[in-house]
């Protein structure tokens, strides 16, 4: 499958295995796997002690302070939309990145289209998987429509108000 | 005022170019309908009962002479000729064109305007008071806070998906005209008792089918912290609103649901790990917003113009108008006119491109180019000399705009209604018309002097009936429209929700019903008592008794009309 990670198109080596029982055909194999926090935290010895990373999937309603624990050792936190209006991800994300200051991949995932990607991207998100039918090399351009914003928030590009300090200085 | 610097202005067109793009695949069929409706929204346009309407922002209200031009320039070039000013100090338009929307965008942008997040579940435009700067009661003036806020707002990207729609309004006066006691975020303009300046900060207060007061959430914010503190309150109202019924997904819900103790600890968890950070706001910053506004060059008036006592004493018609539409100004010399919208037989807060055209000459011949739109849907030259006032009430008389009914029953809040809106249950701009008809003589407005009708065509309650002296809800029963009185509502901070009158009312007796109810007032008043005073004093029971007296129509389905609104 083919994702939009840091701005470009790449091949996903991730493997989702949701179920709480797990998969063992696909566990068996030793690649990257995205696990439901459910799971996780039934199973998080055994998951950590395959020899591959570890990533968990968050639906919107899900508490980021169960996580917390895990952190240091996910590679991957997805989190989901499954409506096109659902907003609790873009928090969930800030609070990720800012509060719990998770470094890892952050992948957006379910109703994904061009048109979030660089609100998504502000929020602390560098990766998407989007829905399917959606033109991966067009979406590209959605990241750079509006180049400026007011506020700061998660992604490392300067706002207005710094832009004004260094006109001024 | 506040004037846009080059990133404003290109964020501004980068909106407007990423809208065009949005139609356009619309228009290919490579965005669906339900998502491109979400996109839309977020630009201000909306699908009416006949087409589209589009809101365009007026940032807490203020506006200049030119961009009133382009506003006519767009009712004549892609609309039906007028404009119609909201309840939000907004404006919109009902018959634009899809295709034509890029365009007029980039016609507003083109005079520092724009219509985002004039919808859609993110923040609204920031709302302030009409009299801001010129208000003898108020502490400092509050727009500064509004730009500040309004930048913070804008494309806010982890606050785009809220749950519901978000109102926030900064108030900095005694008399409150912001009605902030009625938004999800209000904000009063304060001093602690170290004398240093903040906000005392309201949550959760709104009107819609669940009216509710809002509620203090913190007595004294310093206001380098108001962004962090905002901030926090929308986090938290993102993370925890609900989102499974379009009904209870505003804040007010969630803070009921939790208790305003439990919603303020987490607020105030997440703002102390917050508050230090990049949102902190720099004095520098806040003066050098606060600097847009200074203002204007008053000329300094020694004593009474001889001249302009003379024209009041002589023309009884300005000077009527004149008590009933000008307000002191903070400035010796200096008035505030209020430029009535709600002339008979004009649906209540519209405006023709003539009109607009020629109030834009005159804002530029008496009061420094400026013009601003009332949460009562009037529109205000803040800042006219005594000396020139006569020769401005001329002028708005022959342009249809000095109807001398300012605070009167006759001006009244009034939502689109039926007759625009796919959302209302009963028509509200006709019963604005037969309210006009049937109170058409001034001396008997004059007389019941003080009091504020407010309307609204379904429960949603956008034209403010909860908080109305009078209001007016339109209710649809067996396919009729009826329409549901309160009494002694009130906006400002002595916020209070009207009660029910009883039983909804036929379409027919609507003003009638007003006359009886008026009538009690006359009756029952004392010296100086205005109608909300008696109400207060006399309460809802001789109204009531005097309107279901001599109701010969008994109306069995009441219970199910109450059950809903």
């Amino acid at each position: 499958m083919r994702i939009i990670r840091n701005r470009t198109i790449q091949t996903d080596e991730w493997r989702l295995s949701p179920d709480l029982s797990g998969n063992p055909e696909t566990d068996a194999i030793a690649s990257p796997l995205i696990v439901s926090l459910t799971r996780l935290l039934e199973d998080a010895e055994t998951l950590f002690d395959r020899n591959a990373d570890i990533g968990v999937l968050l639906k919107p309603e899900d508490d980021l302070s169960e996580i917390e624990p895990y952190l240091s050792r996910l590679a991957l936190v997805a989190i989901e939309f499954p409506q096109f209006n659902e907003g609790r991800g873009y928090s969930q994300a800030r609070l990720l990145r800012n509060r719990y200051g998770f470094k890892g991949e952050l992948r957006a995932v379910g109703d994904v289209s061009r048109d979030k990607l660089a609100f998504l991207e502000r929020c602390g998100f560098n990766a998407y998987v989007l829905r399917p039918g959606e033109s991966l090399e067009a979406a590209l351009a959605g990241f750079s429509e509006i180049s400026l914003c007011y506020q700061p928030a998660e992604d490392a590009g300067d706002t207005v108000l710094a832009l004004r300090r260094r006109r001024v200085s | 005022m506040y004037q846009y610097d080059e990133f404003d202005q290109r964020l501004v067109n980068e909106r407007v170019e990423q809208f065009r793009d949005q139609v356009r695949r619309f228009l290919d069929g490579q965005i669906g309908e339900e998502e491109f409706k979400q996109l839309r929204l977020r630009n201000g346009l909306y699908m009416q009962r006949h087409a589209h309407m589009l809101r365009v922002a007026i940032p807490y209200g203020l506006f200049t002479s030119r961009q009133l031009r382009m506003m006519a320039y767009i009712a004549r070039t892609y609309d039906r000729g007028y404009g119609h000013f909201t309840t939000r100090q907004n404006i919109q338009y009902n018959w634009p064109e899809l295709r034509d929307v890029p365009d007029i965008l980039a016609d507003l942008a083109s005079v520092q305007m724009h219509a985002i997040q004039t919808s859609g579940n993110a923040v609204r435009n920031i709302t302030s008071d009409h009299f801001a700067g010129v208000a003898a009661d108020e502490l400092e003036d509050p727009r500064p806070y509004c730009e500040i806020l309004r930048q913070w707002s804008t494309l806010h990207p982890e606050f785009s998906w809220l749950p519901r729609k978000f109102k926030i309004a900064v108030s900095a006066a005694s008399s409150d005209r912001t009605a902030s006691l009625l938004h999800d975020i209000g904000l009063q303009i304060v001093d602690n008792d170290a004398g240093e300046r903040g906000f005392r900060v309201l949550v959760g207060g709104g009107m819609g089918r669940t009216p509710v007061i809002g509620k203090l959430i913190r007595e004294f914010l310093p206001r380098v912290h108001l962004l962090s503190y905002v901030e926090a309150i929308l986090r938290i109202y993102n993370l925890l609103g609900r989102r499974d019924n379009i009904h209870k997904a505003r804040i007010k819900i969630l803070v009921n649901q939790l208790g305003i103790d439990r919603f303020r600890e987490l607020v105030e968890e997440e703002w102390l790990r917050i508050r230090d950070g990049a949102l902190t706001l720099e004095e520098q910053e806040i003066e050098r917003i606060r600097a847009h506004f200074n203002p204007p060059e008053y000329v300094s008036v020694d004593g009474e113009d001889p001249i302009f006592k003379q024209q009041l004493h002589t023309n009884p018609f300005f000077a009527t108008w004149y008590k009933q539409n000008t307000r002191a100004h903070k400035v010796n010399g200096y008035r505030i006119v209020i430029v009535s919208l709600k002339a008979p037989g004009v649906p209540p807060g519209d405006i023709n491109a003539e009109e607009m055209d020629a109030l834009a000459d005159l804002a530029d011949r008496f009061s420094f180019g400026q013009i601003r739109a009332t949460h009562d849907q009037n529109l205000v030259l803040a800042d006219v000399r005594e000396a020139d006032i006569f020769a401005l009430w001329l002028d708005l008389s022959r342009n249809r705009l000095a109807t001398p009914n300012v605070g009167t029953l006759n001006d009244m809040i009034c939502c689109p209604g039926l007759d625009f809106c796919s959302l209302a249950n009963a028509g509200s701009i006709p019963i604005a018309k037969q309210i006009n008809e049937k109170f058409d003589t001034l001396d008997y407005l004059y007389d019941i002097g003080e009091i504020q009708l407010k309307m609204s065509g379904c429960m949603n309650a956008c034209g403010h009936h909860h908080v109305g002296h009078i209001g007016i809800l339109g209710v649809e029963k067996r396919g009729e429209e009826w329409y549901q009185l309160t009494l002694g509502g009130s906006a400002g901070h002595d916020a209070a929700l009207g009660e029910r009158l009883g039983a909804a009312i036929e379409k027919e007796r609507v003003a009638d019903v007003i006359g009886e109810i008026l009538g009690v007032y006359l009756e029952r008043r004392e010296e100086g008592e205005r109608f909300i005073d008696t109400y207060r004093r006399v309460g809802l029971a001789p109204f009531k008794e005097r309107v279901y007296a001599n109701n010969s129509k008994p109306d069995d389905s009441d219970r199910r009309v109450a059950a809903v609104a």
